[in-house]
């Protein structure tokens, strides 16, 4: 089996987000493989683990610096990876185009995309991929299981969550639930650096942009911060109900 | 025309379905509101939309009872290319996030997803929407004969119903059987309110200390306020809660009216799931809390003596 793990290269949370001229500007920021694409990796490999004959292939779409997030996925152990290499800011649907014939290329079985991008906050990636392949997708899986060429698990839906049995070849997106990601071992970073890293240019994948971004802004909303000691608690507490009530008027 | 599926759950339209037509209304495009509702045994939901739209598209058959996300991608885009749509809005639940790039795939048309304003130049949609886990607005805009379009649930006010009932008709679907079997399905009970739709949302951190404190602090507050119940990511970890009302990065984003944060830090990951609630409202008993530093009111004490407290202060 051959499976291919999509991977985004995102500005870590716990960084502040830099705007200069109307643009992010993620110059001199830490950068990161982004979570919910790790646990797609972590996924992949414990399949592996299983004892399942799998081929891990990790794929990048975007500017020279993706391939630090591919060496780290390599380290967490994945087989090989692919860099197709662009300055240009793909929106998913033009961005499924270049995955879906990159899995066609590659043959294969199973493809594991993050249930949510961290950089464009959507969703759309793993199902946009999975309809150019004329696959069924399971977005926002939590728990996983492969027998033969059957995919079973968990996975929520807009009131709960619904257990689900597919067939292979299929397009996952992943969510926390699943196996939390491994960290790079020092010998696996080192067995990393020998490992395929592929680049491929973005021109043979004809993709067409039809969005275009004319600016970003943060605009954090002022807060009140009407902060009650709380050291006589039922007086604290009336005086927030009757803030509620009737300053905010936001509960009944 | 303007195409507009129908959001629906339990024989009731969905409040997204009302935000959805103030969207397409305000859009300034031509063309009639159509609504398209998928289901079976929908009648309810048709005479209701039927109040909302200026025509209304039916597809009520037995392998539409469930949700699928092929086969209702199918069904809007066979809808959307016979009727010569131009514009399709489709609701921005999980399910509209799920299918709606599919859409998107078999029209080549752009994906507008998750937008909190939408407005039609000449033949250009110029959109806003939140990126970076909701701490950047970002301006985005599209020129395309055809355009699908995820407004964010909650970004649009309800459209007002008219007293005039739009035509109805039946159309006819080519459609394959389904590939995702679900097995077996369960609505999550403990939130009584969806997370996404709720107006008031109480929320639970490490802080209540266990799964009965939870209980006894955070359902409780939520029932005598009808509010949903979220819950941060250790809580989840921890097992004392399902991940569906995980509030979020990796979890769910809402944006209710009031957000009442009880033993909640404030980690910038569960910041970026509702920071943009309209009023925030924090209890904990570390005053340096990242959350008081986006909370409009607060009280810094112990939550199992403040939160008992605010519920006895409800009653009178």
């Amino acid at each position: 089996m051959r499976i291919l793990t999509l991977i985004r290269q995102v500005l870590d949370a716990e960084e502040t987000v830099h705007i200069r001229s109307g643009e992010i500007d993620l110059n001199g920021s830490k950068l990161v493989v982004d979570t919910m694409d790790e646990y797609g990796v972590e996924q992949a490999l414990r399949i592996r683990d299983s004892g399942v004959d799998v081929e891990v292939v990790a794929l990048a779409v975007g500017p020279e610096r993706n391939q630090e997030a591919l060496r780290t996925v390599l380290s967490m152990g994945a087989d090989r990876a692919i860099h197709v290499m662009t300055e240009l800011a793909l929106d998913p649907i033009p961005l499924s185009k270049v995955a879906a014939q990159i899995a066609q290329q590659e043959r294969i079985d199973l493809i594991f995309c993050g249930g949510q991008q961290s950089d464009w906050d959507s969703h759309a990636l793993g199902a946009a991929t999975a309809e150019r392949l004329q696959l069924p997708q399971v977005t926002w899986v939590s728990a996983l299981e492969v027998h033969g060429q059957t995919l079973t698990g968990r996975h929520d839906v807009d009131d709960g969550s619904e257990m689900f049995s597919v067939q292979l070849p299929a397009v996952i997106t992943t969510q926390q639930g699943l196996g939390e990601p491994r960290y790079p071992t020092v010998p696996n970073i080192i067995r990393a650096k020998k490992k395929e890293l592929r680049i491929e240019t973005l021109d043979q994948f004809h993709v067409d942009l039809k969005l275009n971004v004319l600016g970003a802004a943060v605009q954090a909303k002022a807060r009140l911060h009407k902060i009650l000691d709380g050291k006589d608690a039922p007086a604290a507490a009336a005086e927030l109900v009757e803030l509620l009530r009737n300053e905010a008027r936001v509960i009944p | 025309m303007i195409l507009l599926v129908v959001e629906h759950a339990r024989g009731n339209v969905s409040k997204s379905t009302y935000e959805m037509v103030t969207c397409a209304r305000q859009l300034g495009r031509e063309g009639p509101v159509t609504a398209l509702v998928l289901g079976s045994g929908i009648m309810a939901v048709v005479n209701e939309v039927a109040l909302l739209a200026d025509q209304v598209l039916v597809s009520d058959r037995a392998d539409l009872a469930q949700y699928d996300s092929e086969l209702w991608s199918a069904a809007v885009a066979q809808v959307a290319s016979e009727g010569d749509a131009h514009t399709i809005l489709i609701g921005g639940s999980r399910s509209g996030r799920e299918y709606s790039p599919r859409v998107a795939v078999k029209l080549d048309a752009p994906l507008l997803e998750d937008v909190i304003s939408v407005t039609a130049e000449e033949g250009t949609l110029s959109a806003e929407r939140y990126t970076n886990l909701a701490r950047v607005t970002e301006r985005i805009t599209a020129r395309a004969p055809v355009t699908v379009i995820t407004p964010k649930q909650g970004a649009f006010a309800a459209a007002m119903p008219g007293t005039h009932a739009a035509e109805q008709f039946d159309v006819d679907l080519d459609l394959t059987a389904r590939r995702v079997q679900i097995t077996e399905k369960s609505a999550e009970k403990f939130s009584r309110i969806s997370l996404a739709e709720a107006e008031i949302v109480v929320a639970g951190g490490r802080g209540v200390g266990s799964a009965e404190g939870f209980r006894n602090l955070v359902d409780e507050l939520a029932d005598r306020l009808g509010a949903a119940v979220g819950a941060t990511r250790a809580v989840v970890d921890a097992g004392w809660r399902p991940y569906a009302e995980q509030v979020g990065q990796t979890g769910k984003t809402v944006q209710p009216k009031v957000y009442i944060a009880i033993g909640i830090s404030g980690a910038v990951q569960h910041l970026s799931g509702m920071g943009r609630s309209k009023c925030i409202v924090a209890v904990n008993r570390d005053a340096d809390a990242p959350i008081f530093k986006v909370a409009d009111y607060g009280i810094v004490g112990d939550v199992n003596q403040i939160v008992p407290a605010i519920i006895a202060a409800l009653s009178r």
